[in-house]
C-alpha cells in the first residue's frame, strides 16, 4: 500500500514542479528591458525599423530597448491571436484596424488612445481624421495609423502593352476586349494568386461596389447574411465566372502564392500583362525588380461597370494599417511615447522614400520626394476622392464568417462552384 | 534450463514495482491525459481564445453531425487512410526485404532510399510544392514539352489529393521500410535452407516464409501508417492550405482551420476529440482482429 501513495506523491511534486517553472518561464519573459513591437513582415518593414532606432537612441543606454519582431504574414492573425490569449502579449503591435481588433477590445485586452490622444493633441492632428476614424472600435480610438494608405489598384506591364499594341482599360468593355488580345498573343491577362483566396477577393470587392454601391457590403457586414442574395452579388460571381471562362486569369492560377512572389513575378517577367493588387505591389517589386518598377510598372484605377449603382470613384483595400497598444503591459507608458515616431516628420520621409503615401494630414507636400512622385500622387488623389473606402472583407467581417467566406470565393475562381452556389453558400454562413 | 534461470532469479524479480511506471504514466498524464481532458471540456463550450470559455451545451456537437464539410473531410481522411496503406504497404514490404539481404550495393542504395525520413516534414512539403509550382517549377517547361499545356497538380482537386497521397509515401516508406527490413532480419535463416533443401524457389520462400514471419511487422506498420494517416497534417497545411476549395480539407485540418482561422475553438476541440476516439478504436480493433495484441510467437515449434 505503500508505495502507490508514496507515488502519487511523487507525482503530484513532479506535477507542482513542472507547472511551477512554465509560469516562471512566462513571468520573467515578460519583466525583460525589451519592449515587443510585432511587424507584419514584409519589405516595407525597415520604415518601423528606424523609428525604433531613433525610440531606443532617445532612451539612453539602461533605458527600455523597442525590438520588432517580424511575424511572417501567411499566419500573422492567428500568431498575433494566440499571443493575445497568452500572457505573452507584445506590447505593440500592427493591425488592420476596425474589425480585426474588435474581438481584442471586447475583451479589455487594448489600451484605448483616447486620453492620450487628448495629452498630446499635436498626435490626432498629424494624421487624416478619416484615417484615424478606422483605428476605432465602437467610438474609441485604439488604433494610431503606420502605414501609408493602401487602395486596390489595376497595375500592368507597360512593355507588354506596348508589344501587343494596345492601352490600358478605360471601361468594363476593354477589360473584356483585353482579355480576348492578351489570350490570343499567349499573355496571360491577369496575374492571380488563386492560393491565397484574398487576392481574389479584391475583385469581389471591387464588383460588386460598382454594380450595387457599398450599402450591399454594409448590410452584410452588419450581421445579416441574407444580404449576399442582394442582385449585386449573384452579378459580380457571374462575371467572375465568365472572366474565368474567358481565359483572363490563364489556366494555372490556383495554386500561385502571392506572398512567395508568385503572381508579381508573373506580371514582372511580363508573362502576365495586369495584376489587381494593393498598392504594396510598388513596393514589392522596387525590392525585387528594381528595373521593372522603374520603367515598365503602370497602373490605372478598377474600371467602371456599366449600369453599376456604386460610384466609380470608390476604391478597396486597406485605408491604412495601425499600431495598437496592449492595456497592462509592464512597458505601457513608453509604448504610448513610441505611437508618437508614426507621426515624426523622419518616420514620414522615409514611408515616401519607400514609396508609401502617407495617411498624415500635410502628406501632399512631401510626396514629391517618393521615388516616383507620379504613384504617389496618383494613390493620394485617389484616396481623397474616393466617396467610399471599402476596407478589405475579411478584415471587416468576424472570423467565423470570413474563414468560410474566403474558401467560397477560392471555389468560385477555381469553377468549383457556380454563381448561384456561391450565393447560396455565402447566404447560409 | 529455463526452470533452472527461473529458480536462480525469483527472488529478486517478480513483477517490478509501480514506481518503475511513474515517470512514463506522469507524462503521459500531464502531456497527453490532461490536454485530452481539456479538449474534452472545450468541446461543450465556446471559446475564442480570448477570455473565458462560455458553456455551450451540445451545441458544437449538434453542429459536428450536421456539418457538411465534416462529413466531406471524414470521407477524405478515409480515403487517405486507405490509399496510403495500399501504396505504402507492398513498396516498402519489398524495400525492406530486399535491403535485409546481402546484394552487392545494397548499403548505398538503402541509404539513399532512407534520405527522405531526415528531412522535416516542412522542408519535404515546401520542396514539392516548389517542384510542382506550374510557373516556375519543372511543370512549367516539361508540360509544354509533351504537349499538355501547363499542368497544375496542386491546382485542381482530385490531383492535389492524390499529389498529398504521393508526398506522405515519399516521406514515410523509409521509415516502414526500415521497420521490415529490421523484421525481415529476425527471420533465422534456417527456415530458408530447410525450405532450399525442399527444393521451394524465391518467390514460394518469400510467400510461405518471409511474409509470415513478418506478420507482426505488418501489424505495427500498418496501425502507424492508419493512424498517421488519420493525423496528418503539416504537408496539407504547407502543400495546399486545405484546399484548392475544400477539396483537401481532412479532419485535422478542418480542426485547424475551425481553431485557428474561424477561432471557435470549442468546434475545433469537438473535432480533435471525435479524431483521438475514432484513431484510438482503430487502432484498437486493428490490434485485436490481427491477434497482435495476444503476443503469439511465429516461431512456434521451432
Amino acid at each position: 500500500m505503500t508505495t502507490p501513495r508514496v507515488g502519487t506523491a511523487a507525482a503530484l511534486a513532479a506535477l507542482t514542479l513542472l507547472t511551477a517553472t512554465a509560469c516562471g518561464g512566462g513571468g520573467s519573459a515578460q519583466d525583460s528591458d525589451e519592449m515587443h513591437v510585432w511587424m507584419y513582415q514584409d519589405t516595407l518593414v525597415v520604415v518601423q525599423e528606424g523609428a525604433v532606432e531613433r525610440f531606443n537612441a532617445d532612451q539612453g543606454a539602461d533605458g527600455v530597448q523597442a525590438v520588432i519582431d517580424q511575424v511572417p504574414g501567411d499566419n500573422y492573425v492567428e500568431r498575433l491571436r494566440t499571443a493575445m490569449g497568452s500572457p505573452q502579449r507584445p506590447d505593440v503591435f500592427f493591425n488592420w484596424g476596425s474589425g480585426s481588433i474588435a474581438p481584442y477590445a471586447e475583451q479589455g485586452l487594448l489600451e484605448p488612445l483616447d486620453d492620450h490622444l487628448a495629452e498630446n493633441p499635436e498626435l490626432a492632428e498629424a494624421f487624416l481624421p478619416s484615417v484615424l476614424e478606422s483605428g476605432k472600435v465602437d467610438g474609441v480610438q485604439y488604433g494610431i495609423p503606420l502605414r501609408g494608405t493602401q487602395p486596390v489598384v489595376l497595375f500592368y506591364n507597360r512593355a507588354v502593352f506596348d508589344d501587343v499594341g494596345v492601352e490600358p482599360p478605360q471601361t468594363w468593355d476593354d477589360v473584356l476586349t483585353l482579355v480576348d488580345e492578351f489570350t490570343a498573343a499567349d499573355v496571360t491577362p491577369f496575374a492571380l494568386a488563386g492560393a491565397d483566396p484574398w487576392t481574389e477577393q479584391m475583385w469581389l470587392q471591387y464588383l460588386v461596389d460598382r454594380i450595387g454601391g457599398p450599402e450591399v457590403f454594409a448590410r452584410i457586414a452588419g450581421g445579416d447574411s441574407e444580404g449576399w442574395r442582394d442582385p449585386a452579388v449573384l452579378e459580380a460571381a457571374e462575371m467572375v465566372a465568365d472572366l474565368v471562362d474567358r481565359g483572363a486569369f490563364g489556366d494555372s492560377y490556383a495554386s500561385v502564392s502571392y506572398t512567395e512572389g508568385g503572381a508579381s513575378t508573373l506580371l514582372s517577367e511580363g508573362r502576365a500583362a495586369m495584376h489587381l493588387m494593393g498598392s504594396w505591389e510598388y513596393s514589392t517589386h522596387l525590392d525585387q525588380a528594381r528595373d521593372f518598377a522603374e520603367n515598365d510598372l503602370g497602373y490605372v484605377a478598377f474600371p467602371p461597370i456599366p449600369d453599376g449603382a456604386g460610384d466609380p470613384a470608390n476604391i478597396v483595400g486597406n485605408p491604412t494599417n495601425y499600431f495598437s497598444v496592449t492595456a497592462d503591459g509592464p512597458h505601457l507608458d513608453r509604448a504610448l511615447e513610441f505611437l508618437s515616431y508614426t507621426a515624426q516628420d523622419e518616420y514620414v520621409a522615409d514611408m515616401v522614400a519607400n514609396g508609401e503615401v502617407p495617411t498624415t494630414a500635410d502628406a501632399e507636400d512631401v510626396l514629391a520626394d517618393s521615388p516616383d512622385p507620379e504613384f504617389a500622387v496618383f494613390q493620394y488623389e485617389l484616396v481623397r476622392d474616393a466617396p467610399h473606402f471599402q476596407l478589405s472583407w475579411d478584415q471587416a467581417l468576424t472570423p467565423e464568417v470570413a474563414t468560410p467566406m474566403v474558401t467560397e470565393i477560392e471555389a468560385l475562381f477555381n469553377g468549383q462552384r457556380t454563381p448561384q452556389e456561391f450565393v447560396d453558400a455565402l447566404a447560409a454562413l | 534450463m529455463s526452470a533452472h534461470a527461473q529458480g536462480r532469479a525469483a527472488p529478486r524479480t517478480g513483477r517490478p514495482g509501480p514506481l518503475w511506471a511513474l515517470p512514463g504514466v506522469a507524462f503521459f498524464a500531464l502531456f497527453a491525459a490532461l490536454p485530452m481532458l481539456l479538449v474534452a471540456y472545450l468541446s461543450f463550450t465556446h471559446w475564442g481564445g480570448l477570455g473565458d470559455p462560455a458553456f455551450a451545451g451540445l451545441d458544437n456537437w449538434t453542429r459536428l453531425a450536421g456539418d457538411p464539410l465534416m462529413h466531406r473531410a471524414v470521407g477524405l481522411s478515409l480515403l487517405l487512410t486507405v490509399a496510403s496503406w495500399a501504396l505504402q504497404t507492398p513498396i516498402s514490404l519489398l524495400l525492406g526485404v530486399w535491403a535485409a539481404g546481402r546484394q552487392r550495393g545494397r548499403a548505398v542504395l538503402s541509404a539513399v532510399f532512407f534520405l527522405p525520413l531526415l528531412l522535416s516534414s516542412a522542408a519535404v512539403a515546401i520542396i514539392w510544392r516548389a517542384l510542382l509550382d506550374p510557373n516556375f517549377g519543372p511543370p512549367a517547361w516539361i508540360g509544354p514539352a509533351l504537349g499538355l499545356g501547363t499542368p497544375d497538380p496542386l491546382g485542381g482537386g482530385g490531383s492535389a489529393f492524390w499529389v498529398i497521397v504521393f508526398v506522405a509515401a515519399w516521406q514515410f516508406i523509409p521509415l516502414h521500410m526500415l521497420l521490415y527490413q529490421g523484421g525481415a532480419r529476425q527471420i533465422p535463416e534456417t527456415l530458408y535452407q530447410a525450405a532450399r533443401i525442399d527444393g521451394a524457389g524465391r518467390l514460394r520462400m518469400f510467400w510461405h516464409i518471409t511474409l509470415p514471419q513478418l506478420r507482426n511487422t505488418v501489424t505495427t506498420s500498418s496501425v502507424l501508417m492508419v493512424v498517421g494517416s488519420l493525423t496528418y497534417f503539416d504537408t496539407v497545411l504547407i502543400m495546399t492550405d486545405g484546399g484548392p476549395g475544400t477539396d483537401t480539407t481532412i479532419v485535422p485540418y478542418l480542426m485547424f482551420r475551425a481553431g485557428f482561422r474561424s477561432w471557435e475553438l470549442g468546434y475545433a476541440s469537438a473535432i480533435a476529440f471525435t479524431l483521438v476516439i475514432v484513431a484510438t478504436l482503430i487502432a484498437l480493433v486493428m490490434v485485436r482482429l490481427t491477434g497482435f495484441g495476444s503476443m503469439r510467437s511465429t516461431r512456434e515449434g521451432m
